[in-house]
């Protein structure tokens, strides 16, 4: 059961092949076999059991959702109400929220069934999951390796079947840099497509939420659920939610393909090279036409997202001040030793260390220097993205300099670490969609590749990857001892 | 030497929406602590602030009134510090581009007018309430107010004195409640201060370093903690010393001002625009929306008051003091068709009056327009004296009857029959030889003496115009 899609699951469903409560317990049973993977921070089994069992009434329905009875995971990162809520940090291992975020609304209204939570890194900082509190995820390719972040327990269950499809969220490359490092299938929508709401933020202007699944038609009806404008988002966007899983067969004859130069400079690993060619080959013999760009500006997005973020971040995260709820220190001698000790304690480096590269960028004296020039780097490379995009219909390149690297190679190198993103920050500062699909492995690790679209094309983005994955089978290459 | 004070005021103004500017908790006051803050207000991980579109609405009702520059685009920012009871630790406010612009604001000052310059006046969201008592050592936290829409209205340094500081305040609190966006409540906190006070010598263009003191909430006390601080500084000056920019607090008990925070200990607050909020976008609907709907204020409601009513300047200013006492006065003279000059009498004299005695406002009148009206018309019409009408008006003020239904059950109808007076002035001349002597040999003041008895035999109903006129031809 753990090999088939959403869609195969749904039609075994209708077919009594098996319940959702059995086919829940057969997820349940796989994550705790492989409980070593560390995927999961929650597991939500009597949950889990009980939404199934709700789902199996409801799926003689005739209106019942695609999605009703079909077990998925949520990253730690959306408020769950009645269960734990983390975002992989001690400050909130005992958050247990009042609400649920829109995006699991939206879940439970389709009834499908909440496995638990999955591992990140904390506040969504990081490129490796490495920075949870929870403890690294391992890349079940190759289990001393990362699956990248900061959605890693998302991608690492995707790619060891401890669940048909999960969700994501991306402020700098966490959906597709984990999808690329795992051999999965992951989308960012453009900024604004998908609620915010009760969505933990790290950095506002930049967090998106999205689908993570196998394969690009699972990713679409999952997409179908997140996507909408949501009252309680306002920077969600009021605009009809196309049917996603409706173009996915439409022909690629003419797409017009940029390949920015910026993105096969000489840094690019050989092997990551070679597979990303690979690929483009097979879109032109899709009908596909090919010509290089340039993003001249794609150079600055490293420095200007790490203001930009940072920035966002050492507000959006005073609220963690031992006050209210999170974590708070024992026995605080005053105000100031309750808000040192309980964010010191709680709070682990990576996420101080943007504390305080936000504060000092927001500092007086040093605003206009870095926060605003970073905002107009911004729009320049906003502009870089528009004039391209005004010649070609995608962008294609690699999603990330690497492979999976080991479990602890650059936790000693934050700088290292933060290039891990190079390829997918500027999408980000952009605000566009981008996917990554898995088109080959280079040292027998996978390979991801990214196509990056205009806003709000989302559809035509699923479409491009869809046809891809009908003439390569990258996307169902299963890691060893988890078939 | 001479010196010169010089006063800029920031004052908060509660908009007087229903519910708080970026959730839909209520803003009522008085309620149970922390039964008034819901996910948003508290801060939880992953909620969102939504902008209360009504609190634009009044701000740029506000920006109106003062012939503000009002901002096609404006944008709100995060002030950043740490406080228990600011929960995100973080104040949405307005730093660059705030909603209104430049404007301005006529005081009277000693029978002057003077244009006092606005600034800027921006939307902000109020902290919580920290709690020092009660609590065994600990500090309590009620987050009701968090979140509850400030208008903050930033003045140009032009007051000179603490009078007219007092002045100007008044002026905004007035107006904030001719527009119906403030109820102007100052106990409960809904319209506050901060007064930046600076003093130099005269004649000396550059100002003075200032202080800024802290949140003072009445009339009062703002003249008080201002000529106290003026005070303070020139004292400091004169012996030596020098002022420090500063933050201070008026301590009313002491009458004095302490420092809270000098400008070193002050915070960086990190200003940034919020990206959970996008960009306000004025329209120009939204405009002549505002604009259909803003009532005539203060100052053209007191010229026309002058003018249509030929009112004296002070009786228009009282009469326009407040939108529902300009509406009352209009009602009853509306209704009534009397003259400007006795419903004027009337309504800020006698009904003003009573009002205050019973300490009630406005819309808690006993005795509204209609009623009054009713009683006015019978005065017009020589139904009842002035005299009697008083206290026709202290039987409306304690019942629910009408004017006329009180003259008629207490029996005050007035006698204007000629022949019912004509018989008690022959009875009142016969019974009083000795004062008609006194009349007839030059004594005028006994005239007065006649007119009582009349008056007193009729029981105050006789018309007094009408006894006036019989007598003297009786006593010729």
């Amino acid at each position: 059961m753990h090999n088939k899609t959403i869609t195969e699951l749904a039609k075994g469903l209708r077919a009594k092949e098996y319940s959702s409560v059995e086919l829940t317990q057969a997820y349940l049973d796989r994550i705790k076999k492989y409980q070593d993977l560390n995927c999961y921070i929650t597991v939500a089994e009597e949950n889990a059991l009980e939404q199934a069992k709700l789902a199996d009434s409801q799926l003689a329905s005739a209106d019942s959702a695609l999605l009703t009875g079909i077990p998925i995971a949520q990253k730690d990162i959306f408020c769950t109400q009645g269960i734990k809520t983390s975002c992989g940090s001690k400050m909130l291992d005992n958050f247990i929220a009042p609400y649920n975020a829109t995006v699991i609304e939206k879940f439970n209204a389709d009834n499908a069934v909440m496995l638990g939570k999955l591992n990140m890194d904390e506040f969504a900082m990081g490129s490796s999951n490495e920075t949870s509190f929870y403890g690294a995820v391992q890349n079940p390719w190759d289990t001393d390796t990362v699956p990248g972040g900061s959605s890693g327990g998302s991608a690492s269950a995707i790619a060891a079947r401890l669940t048909v499809a999960a969700t994501g969220t991306d402020t700098g490359g966490s959906i597709r840099q984990p999808a690329s490092l795992c051999g999965i299938t992951g989308l960012k929508p453009t900024y604004g497509r998908v609620s915010r709401f009760g969505m933990i933020a790290f950095a506002s202007s930049l967090d998106q939420g999205g689908p993570m699944a196998r394969s690009a038609e699972d990713a679409a009806i999952l997409m179908q659920t997140m996507a909408g404008f949501d009252t309680k988002d306002s920077t969600s966007v009021d605009r009809a939610v196309p049917d996603y899983s409706a173009g996915l067969n439409n022909s690629l004859e003419g797409l017009k393909i940029g390949l920015p130069k910026e993105f096969f400079s000489q840094d690019l690993n050989n092997d990551i090279a070679s597979a990303i060619e690979s690929a483009i080959n097979e879109y032109k013999k899709l009908g596909a036409e090919v010509k290089e760009v340039s993003l001249p500006n794609m150079k600055l997005a490293i420095p200007a997202y790490y203001v930009i973020a940072s920035a966002e971040c050492s507000a959006n995260l005073s609220r963690y001040d031992g006050v209210r709820f999170g974590h708070r220190c024992h026995s605080p001698a005053d105000l100031n030793d309750l808000y040192t000790r309980s964010r010191g304690e709680a709070f682990g480096a990576e996420v101080k260390r943007r504390i305080l590269m936000g504060t000092y960028a927001l500092s007086a004296g040093y605003y206009d220097a870095y926060y605003i020039k970073a905002q107009k780097v911004r729009c320049l490379i906003s502009e870089d993205f528009s004039r391209a995009l005004s010649e070609v219909d995608v962008l294609m390149g690699p999603v990330s300099p690497s492979t999976a690297f080991d479990i602890g190679e650059k936790t000693d190198d934050p700088i290292e670490m933060y290039l891990a993103d190079i390829y997918t920050i500027a999408i980000n500062l952009a605000g566009l969609p981008a996917m990554s699909l898995p088109s080959g492995f280079a040292d027998s690790k996978p390979v991801g590749l990214q196509v990056i679209g205009n806003y709000f094309s989302e559809d035509r983005l699923l479409n491009i990857a869809h046809q891809y994955q009908q003439v390569t089978d990258w996307h169902q290459q299963t890691p060893k001892g988890f078939e | 030497m001479e010196w010169e004070t010089v006063i800029g005021l920031e004052i908060h103004a509660q908009m007087a929406t229903k519910t708080k500017i970026f959730s839909a908790a209520s803003t009522a006051y008085g309620a149970e602590p922390n039964t008034q803050a819901c996910a948003v207000d508290l801060g939880l991980p992953g909620v969102l602030p939504v902008l209360n579109q009504e609190a634009v609405r009044m701000a740029v009702k506000f920006g109106m009134a003062i012939e503000a520059e009002v901002a096609d685009y404006s944008v709100f920012a995060r002030k950043n510090y740490f406080y228990p009871d600011l929960p995100k630790g973080y104040q949405i406010s307005q730093m660059e581009l705030p909603i209104v612009g430049i404007g301005h604001l006529d005081i009277e000052i000693d029978g002057e007018t003077k244009r006092i310059g606005v600034t800027r006046a921006h939307l902000e969201e109020d902290a919580g309430k920290s709690l020092h008592e009660d609590f065994h050592g600990l500090t309590g936290i009620d987050l009701n107010r968090a979140g509850t829409p400030l208008l903050e209205i930033v003045s140009e340094p032009d007051m000179r004195s603490a009078k007219e500081a007092v002045a100007y305040m008044r002026k905004i609190h007035e107006l904030v409640r001719y527009l119906e966006i403030c109820d102007g409540n100052m106990q409960e906190g809904s319209f506050r201060c901060d007064a930046n006070v600076s003093v130099r010598p005269k004649g000396q263009q550059e100002y003075g370093t200032r202080a800024e003191l802290k949140n003072i909430n009445s009339f009062k006390f703002v003249e008080k903690a201002i000529n106290i601080e003026v005070e303070r500084q020139i004292d400091l000056i004169e012996s030596g010393g020098t002022v420090v920019q500063e933050t201070r607090l008026y301590d009313a008990d002491n009458n004095e001002t302490r420092s809270m925070r000098s400008k070193e200990e002050a915070n960086d607050y990190r200003y940034f625009p919020d990206p959970d909020l996008l960009p306000v976008e004025i329209t120009d609907q939204l405009r002549a929306q505002v604009k259909a709907d803003l009532p005539e204020l203060p100052s053209v409601k007191k010229q026309r008051f002058m003018e249509q009513y030929g009112q004296d300047k002070e009786t228009a200013a009282t009469l326009t003091s407040s939108r529902q006492l300009a509406d009352f006065y209009e009602t009853v003279a509306k209704e009534s068709g009397c003259t400007a000059k006795l419903c004027s009498n009337w309504v800020s004299v006698n009904f003003l009056g009573a009002l205050n005695k019973a300490n009630l406002e406005i819309a808690e009148t006993p005795v509204n327009a209609e009623r009054l009206a009713g009683l006015l018309k019978r005065i017009a019409d020589n139904t009842i004296s002035g005299k009697t009408a008083k206290q026709v008006f202290d039987s409306l003020w304690e019942s629910d009857l009408t004017a006329d239904e009180i003259i008629e059950q207490q029996g005050l109808k007035q006698i204007t029959d000629s022949g019912a007076i004509e018989a008690i002035i022959d009875k009142i001349i016969a019974d009083n030889p000795a004062q008609v002597k006194q009349y007839l040999s030059g004594k005028d003041k006994v005239f007065g003496f006649f007119v009582g008895q009349v008056m007193k035999a009729s029981q105050g109903k006789a018309n007094p115009a009408e006894v006036n006129k019989m007598l003297k031809d009786k006593l010729k």
